[in-house]
């Protein structure tokens, strides 16, 4: 096998500058998203994920000059997420620059805008993201659940088949995320992972949770993830992409 | 001054081309057109290419795109990219089977579902992520750029040509396929030189000094 398991950081960027929260509030500025993107792109990272958190309508001309000015210098493919709500929504980002679009709470409200974008702009450039929140109890089997408007709101739409149906419907890739686990930097939550990365015949990006280099080779040989995203341990600069790929490669991880 | 016209044809990413050939031709001009004089007048054309290829042929046909390269690529150099290296071929298998251009011979194909490696892993379609290139024939395009080394691709569909001699390039997913062809002032590739960092860029760069027919 030749195909490298990918290094996304990720940029939660709320009006133009890279926040992050921890389990979605709490929020901490680290700093500014082109210098960062292109810091990353320059050490190695695999993609860049930009995920626009506040996107109120308002603010979208401030994300697609963002956008812009990230994809003019950085030569690695981005993935803009946030608030994407029509087709033309998308036809603005790939625009702007963007190489994939990431669709959330659209994808629950209106699940045909999943084929509709697949069909007009191809799966490639459709990842749908899952927020997932595990709601059984303690000796029950697993079951989890997907969230929307950032971990806020239950939709009663059990993990698996959701992403399965999302699959069907044309998503070229499933951005996992981990509810329970997000900014506690206690790791993936494997078992959410592994169970959706066998259940789709996409790639599956884990998220959530990674606090430690260990917790990147979990989510891809446990896990099985395709790709791992984090945002917090590049941003504080805990451990940079280097030393990331090479503890990955280390432990037998394929990375570029 | 050097001229590049990236081929607008209504799809996808072209500024990301564009602003990659910016990047590395300091001074030339790049533009992003459908219009036939500026593709005609331009040194060099882009042929890019993201989405679904029915969309794409309609288009490209509704624009007489297909038409204007027939015609272009015996006079300059052409880069293909990813759909646009599909478009060259004569049908692919997606949406149900679409006609294509038919500048080279051969079909496109999607990866089979349930394809696993060496240790047993479900490989996942589309095929994405930072895979290697081997260099199965010479070219100037290749300058300075290693053998095996990575490229970033996103794709379910690839191409097969029906002449062995026009593969210029390769990639295992499990089986090789053909991630570069080339034939005279054609040069095509399945990966994305403007998303691949270092060889992209050098790839780029390597087409702006290249004169075609080799």
């Amino acid at each position: 096998m030749s195909l490298a398991k990918r290094i996304i950081p990720c940029l939660d960027c709320d009006n133009g500058r890279v926040v992050k929260g921890v389990k979605f509030m709490d929020i901490r500025d680290a700093g500014d998203p082109v210098e960062i993107s292109k810091r990353y792109c320059d050490q190695g990272a695999d993609e860049i994920t930009f995920l626009d958190i506040t996107a109120s309508s308002g603010e979208r001309s401030t994300t697609i000059h963002t956008v812009e000015a990230i994809a003019s210098q950085v030569f690695i493919p981005l993935t803009v997420g946030g608030g994407i709500r029509k087709l033309q929504d998308i036809r603005n980002m790939l625009n702007a620059g963007a190489d994939k679009v990431g669709i959330n709470t659209s994808a629950v409200l209106n699940p045909e805008f999943v084929r509709e974008a697949a069909e007009r702009f191809g799966s490639q450039c459709i990842v749908v993201a899952i927020d997932a929140k595990s709601v059984s109890k303690p000796g029950e089997p697993k079951r989890w659940e997907i969230f929307t408007h950032g971990g806020r709101n239950p939709t009663g739409l059990e993990a698996i088949a959701w992403a399965k149906k999302m699959v069907s419907y044309g998503a070229g890739e499933i951005l996992l995320t981990s509810m329970d686990r997000d900014g506690t930097k206690s790791g993936f939550d494997l078992e959410l992972n592994l169970a959706i990365s066998e259940a789709v015949s996409v790639p599956v990006i884990a998220s959530g949770g990674v606090g430690s280099l260990q917790d990147l080779v979990d989510g891809i040989l446990i896990g099985k993830a395709d790709a791992v995203l984090a945002a917090s341990i590049f941003h504080f600069a805990e451990f940079t992409i280097p030393q990331a790929k090479q503890y990955m490669r280390e432990r037998g991880v394929e990375m570029r | 001054m050097k001229h590049v016209a990236v081929i607008d044809y209504g799809m996808g990413n072209l500024h990301s081309v564009a602003k990659a050939l910016e990047h590395v031709g300091k001074g030339i001009k790049v533009s992003i057109t459908a219009d036939p004089s500026v593709l005609t007048a331009a040194d060099r054309l882009v042929f890019p290419g993201v989405g679904a290829m029915r969309d794409c042929m309609s288009e490209i046909k509704r624009l007489c795109i297909d038409e204007i390269l027939r015609e272009q690529v015996k006079q300059k150099p052409v880069l293909a990219i990813c759909v646009g290296m599909q478009a060259l071929m004569q049908s692919s298998e997606e949406n149900g089977g679409v006609n294509c251009i038919g500048l080279f011979a051969g079909k496109v194909r999607r990866f089979q579902d349930h394809m696993t490696d060496a240790d047993g892993q479900l490989l996942k379609v589309p095929h994405m992520g930072w895979n290697r290139v081997k260099q199965t024939k010479a070219h100037p395009m290749w300058r300075s750029i290693a053998d095996n080394d990575r490229f970033y691709f996103v794709h379910s569909y690839y191409v097969d040509p029906d002449t062995q001699a026009e593969i210029v390039g390769t990639t295992d997913y499990p089986a090789p396929f053909c991630s570069a062809m080339a034939r005279k002032n054609v040069f095509a590739v399945q990966f994305h030189p403007e998303k691949s960092q270092r060889n992209g860029l050098q790839l780029l760069e390597n087409f702006l000094s290249w004169n075609g027919q080799s």
